[in-house]
């Protein structure tokens, strides 16, 4: 506090700040010991330094085949397929997850039963199980028929010819990405206040409207958080797509690697660095996301009507019963 | 306003009971404001006054008795099936009907994600495909005409209360209405950003529009209504002017009700 000047040309015409020089006799006040501060300090840094001494001399790290494979065409090409995959399976969970969340919310009780038993089913199946199923797809089902029930056949292809391993990975993943992001996008939906589907009701608009430009918008500040935390997850799960079997990912690719130099350890290392490298990418996009579907209810400013501090701040203000603006550093 | 015979009723309340379950909260109410009237609810809490409101534009469905609104049934065909049973509309058909209704919120219900320019400019564009660029002058006049040209840019939560109010008052115009509906549009206001909306509803009423609104406002109500209606206890208990009402009360619940607000 007081850091501001008193010839601030920011303030504009509003009462000018309270400088600390027209105060008299302020408080000079000396900071309460904090000695947890400094032990822990200690603590943690003696623990840094050992564990770096730990990393630079331990010799089974091999930091040399670290930096050689690092960069290796197999290991950036499994980064590659690492990424496509976790975005590809997240895309297709989100469209299915906001479907199954806009049936759950459905008045059709049919399409209620159908999102319950698709939330039921690909939630409690585990996800290696759901990946080996996709694999033998071709096996199971190897043709796809169209046509009159016990009638003529209208169209018939190959699963084999459609469902490639990278495919069948894909829908793995993101159909039982889709069953957890369902109820997290239901409770968004659910987050969102009742007032505003009814004041957009009242406009006139369509369900489908309402639920598209009003609902979901501000459902997406609830859903995004949990969102980032599935994208990081699931870019982890890719690494069980061997169970298809898909063999480019970056875990395959330095498991590859690994077991043909005999050396895991360095090439775990490899893997590890690039999944931190991938999730911090993505924890940026988090970022802006959240920025963006946060706008208007920024926690400056307090969403609740009537209650906005600056809001109620600046009607007092505005009566003049008060010399002061109460809080001259807070610009919003 | 002088009230005028002739003009046509714009609202027709015609014995309509509400219950919630067992809870019996609207009991035959009758209502008819014309066009240009300014019928103003009063009652104390609970008495049906919001619940009477929003079965105009169908946010309650009505459990007996019909609603009209120039002369046309709300969320039913004009006439009964043969067997006797009333056909529903369809939800479009009801967002039609409801979309010629502009309604104002106690909590104002403004779209938080959306700058005021944008939260008027919202239903034109999506229910009535006006293009934007007209929408947006439209939005323009519209928030000029409530006093906040200046906050166009400015999204609800760095709004007042009574800004926030003259908004959804805005936004509700954008779609022309024919009438306009007021759930206690003031309650939800510090005291001192009380009268910047009540001005806007004055305004309204003097420039025409016909509307219902349910208040706690006595001083308002005795300046600007045709019409005061009071409720208790789901009935409509006595209705007429303003000077007939809160002036010469006849009953001993709207006696004591007025001993308690005014």
């Amino acid at each position: 506090m007081g850091q501001r000047g008193r010839n601030d040309p920011d303030r504009g015409s509003e009462p000018p700040a309270v400088s600390t020089t027209q105060i008299p006799d302020p408080i000079r006040a000396k900071a309460a010991p904090r000695p947890g501060t400094w032990i822990s300090a200690v603590i943690v840094a003696l623990l840094v330094a050992g564990l770096i001494t730990f990393l630079v001399t331990n010799p089974v790290l091999e930091w040399g085949t670290v930096a050689t494979y690092l960069l290796d065409v197999k290991v950036v090409q499994g980064v590659g397929w690492t990424l496509l995959l976790t975005v590809l399976s997240m895309i297709l969970g989100t469209v299915v997850a906001l479907t199954a969340a806009i049936m759950r919310r459905s008045e059709n009780p049919v399409l209620r039963g159908v999102s319950w038993a698709y939330i039921f089913v690909f939630r409690g199946i585990p996800v290696y199980t759901q990946l080996v199923f996709w694999g033998l797809f071709t096996v199971i089902v190897p043709k796809i028929v169209i046509g009159v029930p016990f009638g003529p056949e209208l169209l018939s292809f190959s699963t084999r010819d459609l469902l490639t391993a990278f495919w069948a990975a894909v829908i793995g993943l993101g159909l039982n990405e889709g069953a957890y992001l369902a109820e997290i996008i239901r409770s968004g939906l659910n987050s969102v206040d009742t007032g505003q589907t009814e004041a957009s009701k009242a406009l006139g608009m369509s369900n489908g409207t309402i639920l598209r430009r009003i609902i979901v918008p501000q459902a997406m500040r609830v859903i995004v958080p949990p969102l980032g935390n599935e994208t990081i997850g699931m870019l982890k799960t890719t690494s069980l797509v061997l169970a298809v079997p898909f063999t480019l990912d970056l875990t395959f690719a330095t498991n590859g690697i690994a077991n043909k130099l005999f050396t895991p350890i360095p090439l775990l290392i490899v893997a590890a660095l690039w999944y931190l490298a991938i999730t911090s990418v993505l924890m940026v996009g988090q970022h802006y996301l959240e920025r963006y579907f946060g706008r208007g209810f920024d926690a400056r400013t307090p969403a609740r009507p009537g209650r906005g501090g600056r809001s109620r701040q600046a009607a007092v203000n505005r009566a003049g019963t008060t010399p002061h603006d109460p809080l001259p550093e807070v610009e919003l | 306003m002088s009230q005028n015979e002739e003009s046509s009723a714009v609202i027709q309340v015609e014995g309509v009971h509400k219950s919630f379950g067992d809870l019996h909260v609207l009991k035959s109410c009758e209502l008819t404001v014309r066009a240009g009237e300014v019928a103003v609810l009063v009652g104390p809490s609970g008495s049906g006054k919001s619940t009477l409101l929003r079965c105009i534009n169908q946010l309650e469905e009505p459990t007996a008795g019909r609603v009209l609104v120039d002369g046309v049934v709300q969320g039913y065909r004009a006439e009964p099936l043969p067997d006797g049973r009333w056909q529903k509309l369809r939800p479009a058909e009801i967002a039609a009907q409801r979309s010629r209704i502009g309604m104002v919120f106690q909590r104002f219900h403004l779209f938080p994600h959306l700058t005021a320019l944008g939260n008027v400019m919202e239903a034109p564009v999506q229910v009535r495909g006006l293009p934007k660029a007209a929408a947006e002058a439209k939005a323009r006049e519209l928030l000029e005409r409530v006093g906040l040209a200046d906050r166009a840019d400015h999204y609800p939560s760095e709004l007042s209360g009574g800004q926030q109010q003259r908004v959804a008052i805005a936004r509700a115009l954008a779609m022309d209405p024919e009438l306009m509906l007021f759930d206690e549009p003031t309650s939800a206001l510090d005291p001192e950003l009380v009268s910047e909306v009540l001005t806007v509803l004055k305004d309204l009423a003097a420039d025409g529009m016909t509307m219902v609104v349910v208040t706690h406002e006595m001083g308002f109500a005795r300046e600007v209504a045709d019409q005061v209606v009071f409720m208790d206890e789901g009935r409509i208990l006595e209705s007429g002017t303003a000077e007939q009402v809160i002036d010469h009360p006849e009953s001993e619940r709207l006696k004591g009700f007025l001993a308690s607000v005014l």
